[in-house]
């Protein structure tokens, strides 16, 4: 079976700042096991990013401040590390990919410089012997003349290459677990395809784990074995990746989904469900469900009470009330059951025809 | 939906904006594009970063003036257009940017901001502009206590309402929508798209609607434009173009769309894309896309293919489909 790689107990995260303790993060727990790809979904401030760099600890301290929980890595609470021993895990242990290729390598230093640094520092290579593994590295992120391209600088480099070099920053180390914070955002939809079809192939190459930050669901479905929902610096529901698109059962993933339009489908002449209002203010988060005030099926318990995670099935939680047995029966809003049932439909079909 | 019988409201024809890099070579960003906007449609304008979509939006508003060809507004050039009728021109045609933090004016309250234009249109005055800006920020989901706020003090999709208002704030017929939903949150951009489809029934509006999100510009277009390299790939109406496309490169691109459907998106072929889009500066004769088409043949390397149509309607530019 599956080993645990990492393990996140009630973690909670705060930023203190001059207007008060930004709750950013509130009782987040979840487990990822090896070689296995975990995507994170949320709109901007749902806390998705913090957590991913509290695992880095990435996220300057101060303001930033552990209030609690834990973080376990192979066994090992990385909140409890100090700062050199968090230096020979990051980009050893875990690699990290940021978003905005831009803006996150050096621009002064050679590509192959940064690509290198890691190897030198972590695994005491000589210069040469790590100089050999980073062209066979930017080989394996399809850059082409990977030996020229190795003495240029990020500029010369286009936003889908610097994308790869940072991939392979990221990877040269061969990291037991790789972030992948909103990694094709910034890109276009074909070098988009390009990179995450990279990414699956290096995977099964590498068995690296994975945590995939993003807000596009196409993405996640396309790449993630297991999702998990964040709103408002909680896990609202998760579950593997057919659970959560076909079998949902909160109203925050029915919104996500209903508000995307589908290129598969014929244009409809209906309108986007969009879901009104605005995520919660996290100065002063409420105590109740954070989505309370944006959900169609509020009842009075939900601005009173957190609801916990009800067990859907094996490993699909979902922490809305709607799920407990005394309430109300909502099934999902129509689109999704239909989308789903038609591709089980279609499914089934292209069993048949094999 | 016949195009034939429809009014043509704005006409690009061979348009060609260049810009000069250095004393020998220019950079193509809008190279001999022409296409129609009839009256009361939305026209998706699609492509990568760089395909010269949004260069093609600006220079019909007369942000930069054309290298060659010319825009027709209603049958009148809009570059020629002096004095009253420009005046009137820039009435009518109006724009809404992609980023919301960066195009509302941070030292200007909500009311002045929208009323800009009021005010050099000279349209309504005294109380009765104040009740115009009231009614226009009403008009968008917000309210009149909103007007004596500064911008910094709204989110993301607030603040492209405050765009939305500026620009309906002088009655316009066409606007230009450069990449309005992008910069939000998925669960935002289906409130202001919900919210641009309103307002074009309520007033008739003609939009240009300017995105790389696919999936969002089929669903508010009656017809998509493709471009690459700043030519014109493919134009036809919205449905034909996801369910028949036959230039390769809308058909490389729709495949790259990731679809949140597990099943779907798992079990789906995929044609990826080799390389990147070259740069336009000093492109190779011939097709635009020859470099990274799978299916390229001499000819497409030789001569550029002209936008031909195949079907009524149906405009492609590829030597292939005949």
């Amino acid at each position: 079976m599956s080993k645990k790689l990492l393990e996140i107990k009630d973690l909670y995260v705060s930023f203190d700042t001059y207007a008060g303790e930004i709750q950013a993060v509130r009782g987040v727990s979840f487990e990822l096991n090896k070689g296995e790809t975990l995507a994170i979904v949320g709109e901007s401030g749902c806390g998705k990013s913090v957590t991913a760099k509290s695992i880095m600890r990435l996220n300057p301290e101060p303001p930033a401040r552990f209030k609690g929980g834990a973080i376990l890595f192979n066994d090992e609470d990385i909140i409890k590390k100090t700062n050199s021993e968090m230096r020979a895990i990051r980009g050893h242990k875990i690699g990290m990919i940021f978003q905005d290729p831009m803006t996150s390598l050096n621009p002064t230093m050679t590509v192959g410089k940064q690509i290198i640094e890691g190897l030198r520092k972590h695994k005491k290579l000589s210069y040469k012997e790590a100089k050999k593994i980073a062209v066979d590295m930017l080989k394996l992120v399809q850059i082409p003349n990977a030996e020229e391209r190795f003495n240029e600088y990020p500029h010369q480099f286009s936003g889908g290459m610097r994308q790869r070099a940072m991939i392979a920053i990221a990877l040269v180390c061969n990291p037991e677990l790789l972030i992948a914070d909103e990694p094709t955002t910034a890109l276009d939809v074909t070098i988009q395809a390009q990179i995450l079809e990279l990414m699956k192939d290096l995977q099964s190459k590498i068995n690296t784990s994975i945590i995939m930050i993003t807000h596009d669901l196409g993405v996640v479905a396309n790449i993630a074995q297991r999702v998990i929902v964040m709103y408002g610096g909680v896990i609202v529901e998760q579950g593997i990746t057919d659970d959560i698109y076909y079998r949902s059962r909160h109203p925050y993933t029915w919104g996500l989904q209903n508000s995307v339009p589908r290129l598969d489908i014929v244009k409809e002449e209906t309108r986007l469900t969009s879901i009104e209002g605005t995520p919660p203010d996290l100065f002063a988060p409420p105590s109740g469900c954070p989505f309370a005030d944006r959900c169609e099926y509020t009842m009075k318990i939900c601005r009173a009470k957190m609801p916990p995670f009800f067990e859907i099935n094996e490993g699909h939680t979902s922490a809305c009330w709607l799920n407990h047995p005394d309430s109300p029966k909502v099934d999902n809003p129509s689109r999704v059951r239909e989308t789903g049932n038609s591709t089980e439909n279609e499914v089934k079909k292209n069993d048949q025809q094999e | 939906m016949t195009s034939k019988n429809k009014e043509i409201l704005v006409s690009v024809k061979n348009l060609k904006k260049y810009f000069s890099v250095g004393s020998k070579s220019s950079l193509k960003a809008v190279d001999d594009v022409s296409f129609d906007i009839f009256k009361g449609e939305t026209l998706g304008l699609v492509g990568e970063s760089g395909c010269g979509k949004s260069t093609c939006g600006r220079t019909m508003l007369r942000v930069y003036n054309p290298t060659g060809g010319s825009i027709e507004y209603n049958g009148k050039s809009v570059h020629k257009l002096r004095g009253g009728e420009l005046k009137a021109y820039n009435k009518k045609a109006q724009m809404i940017f992609q980023d919301p933090y960066a195009s509302l004016n941070p030292r200007m309250l909500v009311s002045n901001i929208i009323s800009e234009g009021i005010d050099i249109h000279e349209l309504y005055k005294g109380k009765e502009r104040q009740d115009r800006i009231y009614e226009l920020l009403e008009l968008v989901g917000l309210n009149k206590e909103h007007s004596n706020r500064f911008a910094h003090e709204f989110s993301g999709g607030q603040r492209q309402r405050i765009g939305i208002a500026r620009a309906l704030a002088v009655n316009p017929e066409f606007i230009v929508c450069d990449e309005p939903i992008s910069a939000l949150d998925v669960s935002v951009q289906a409130q202001v798209v919900n919210l641009l489809q309103d307002l074009q029934q309520q007033y008739g509006l003609t939009y240009l609607f300017i995105a790389h999100d696919l999936s969002m510009v089929r669903y508010i277009s009656d017809r998509v434009a493709v471009m690459y390299l700043g030519a014109i790939a493919e134009i036809t109406t919205s449905n034909e173009l996801y369910t028949n496309p036959l230039h390769p490169y809308t058909q490389a691109l729709l495949s790259s769309i990731p679809i949140p459907d597990p099943r779907i998106e798992q079990s789906r072929k995929r044609i990826v894309l080799e390389g990147e889009v070259p740069s336009p500066i000093n492109p190779p004769p011939g097709c635009k896309f020859v470099a990274r088409c799978s299916k390229a043949k001499d000819e497409c390397r030789e001569q550029r293919p002209e936008l031909k149509e195949i079907k009524p309607g149906h405009f492609v530019a590829c030597h292939l489909v005949k």
